[in-house]
Order: C-alpha cells, then structure tokens, then sequence
C-alpha cells in the first residue's frame, strides 16, 4: 500500500517537471515557427479577394498528437470533482491546434504557395476506453493550398 | 487530379457532378508503439509514432478516394472533409469523402 502511494507520488512528481519542461519548450517552439511562417496567411474563407492572380490548388494538412502528463491528469480529475476551467487541457488543445496549423504551413510552403484558403480543424481522442478517457487528443488541421501559376516568359 | 476542400475553384467551371466519393483506412498500431505512448503518456510531449500512424493511414484514405474518383471518371474531388473516430482502442478509423467533379 505505501509502496503505491509511493509510486503515485514519484509520478506525479516526475510528471510536474518533465511535463513543464516539455511543454514550455514546445511553446518556444512554436512561437519562434509561427514567426517564421507569417508571411504565409491561413483564412478560413473560402471566397478569393476578386482581382488576384490566377493559382493552382492543392490540399494540405498537418497532423500531431499530443497528450498532457500525469501530474496535469490528475489536476483534470480535481478539477472534474469541482468544476470549472480546466486549464490543464485547454493549454494541451491549444499547442495541438498550434502545432497543426504550423505543419500545415510549412507543407504549404513547400510547395511555394502565397495562400491558405477554407482551413479546418478536426479533433479526435485517441485512448478512448482505456481508463480516464481524454489524455491524448490528435488535431488535424487541412485547407487548400493556392499555388501562384508560374507567368509565362 | 485536383483535390480542394473548396466548393468553387476560381476561374475553372464545373462540368458535371459525380456524387460523393470516400476512401477510409482503419489502423491500429504495434505494441511497440503503443508501449512507447504509455511512456509518454506520463510525461506529456507528442506521441511521434501515434502522429505517423494517423498520418500513414490518411494517405492511404485519401488514395483509396483517388481510385474511387478515377473509376467514375472524374479530374477533379472538390469540398473534400476529413472525420475520425476511434474504433476500437488503439485502432483509429480515417474517413476521407468529398464531390467528384468534371473540371473544364
């Protein structure tokens, strides 16, 4: 019984620090990506602005799955006895959505495209059935990408 | 062939409308990823292997669409959607559909 107790401490112990070292250096990188790759607009419209270019269009996506560590578990399973935001997965969802938007993009620019039209976030559980539920969540984020045609010389 | 999730490309009409085409893959991974995500499960941080999963099992989604909007004979798949849903655990189904469409 102690020996649990334990194990749950070390856990949730572990799980605070190396799930904050993990996640803030995430953020970092995504700050310093979403930088980057500003100069390419994502809109979820799905009408061109009249008198642009003429482009080419291809899908893209991007895809991650992220999950929140132990100790941020278990604040979720508090946080479901009192109610109230549960900020432990609001920051998961947020990096996930991040993140995909971000593969996304630079997919896009890849292919050298000016443009992201109609983009769509689509979010799943992974982990459903096994014990607490959530956990991990997979965010796939995909639109069109508008490609500028090469002018002809 | 073009695939778009828009409804309307700009400057290219539509010819005629095929009907709904779909592709879906369902995919579980190894026990080795999977042991590999309950590690990481603890810690938090991204899932790689599941990452690659989901990300192997759309292409395969989206070929099987391609196939399916060749054999009706369409060049084009506009308004294409993506869904998921878990199955079973650790196995994820991917459901890709979308308009087949002559493009001009």
């Amino acid at each position: 019984m102690s020996f649990q107790i334990l194990l749950f401490l070390i856990l949730l112990v572990l799980g605070y620090f190396i799930g904050t070292y993990l996640e803030k250096k995430h953020y970092r990188s995504i700050i310093k990506r979403e930088a980057e790759l500003n100069k390419l607009p994502a809109v979820a419209s799905k009408i061109l602005p009249s008198g642009s270019e003429s482009f080419n269009q291809t899908l893209v996506m991007g895809n991650v799955t992220i999950s929140v560590d132990y100790f941020k578990r278990f604040l979720a399973t508090l946080h479901n006895f009192f109610g109230g935001s549960v900020t432990s997965y609001e920051t998961l969802l947020d990096r996930a959505r991040r993140e995909a938007l971000l593969r996304m993009k630079s997919e896009a620019e890849k292919l050298n495209a000016s443009l992201i039209m109609n983009v769509k976030y689509e979010t799943a559980s992974i982990y459903k059935g096994s014990g607490s539920g959530v956990g991990s969540v997979e965010v796939l984020a995909y639109g069109t990408a508008m490609i500028p045609k090469q002018p002809i010389v | 062939m073009l695939i778009s999730n828009l409804e309307i490309i700009p400057d290219r009409k539509v010819v005629k409308h095929l009907g709904l085409v779909q592709g879906s893959s369902v995919r579980a991974k190894h026990v080795g990823r999977d042991i590999m995500a309950s590690v990481k499960n603890l810690f938090g941080g991204e899932l790689v292997g599941y990452t690659e999963l989901l990300s192997e099992s759309r292409e395969e989604a989206m070929e099987r669409l391609i196939q399916q909007a060749e054999s009706v004979g369409a060049n084009a798949v506009l308004n294409v959607r993506f869904s998921t849903s878990s199955v079973a655990q650790g196995a994820a189904e991917i459901y890709v559909y979308g308009t087949g469409v002559i493009l001009e």
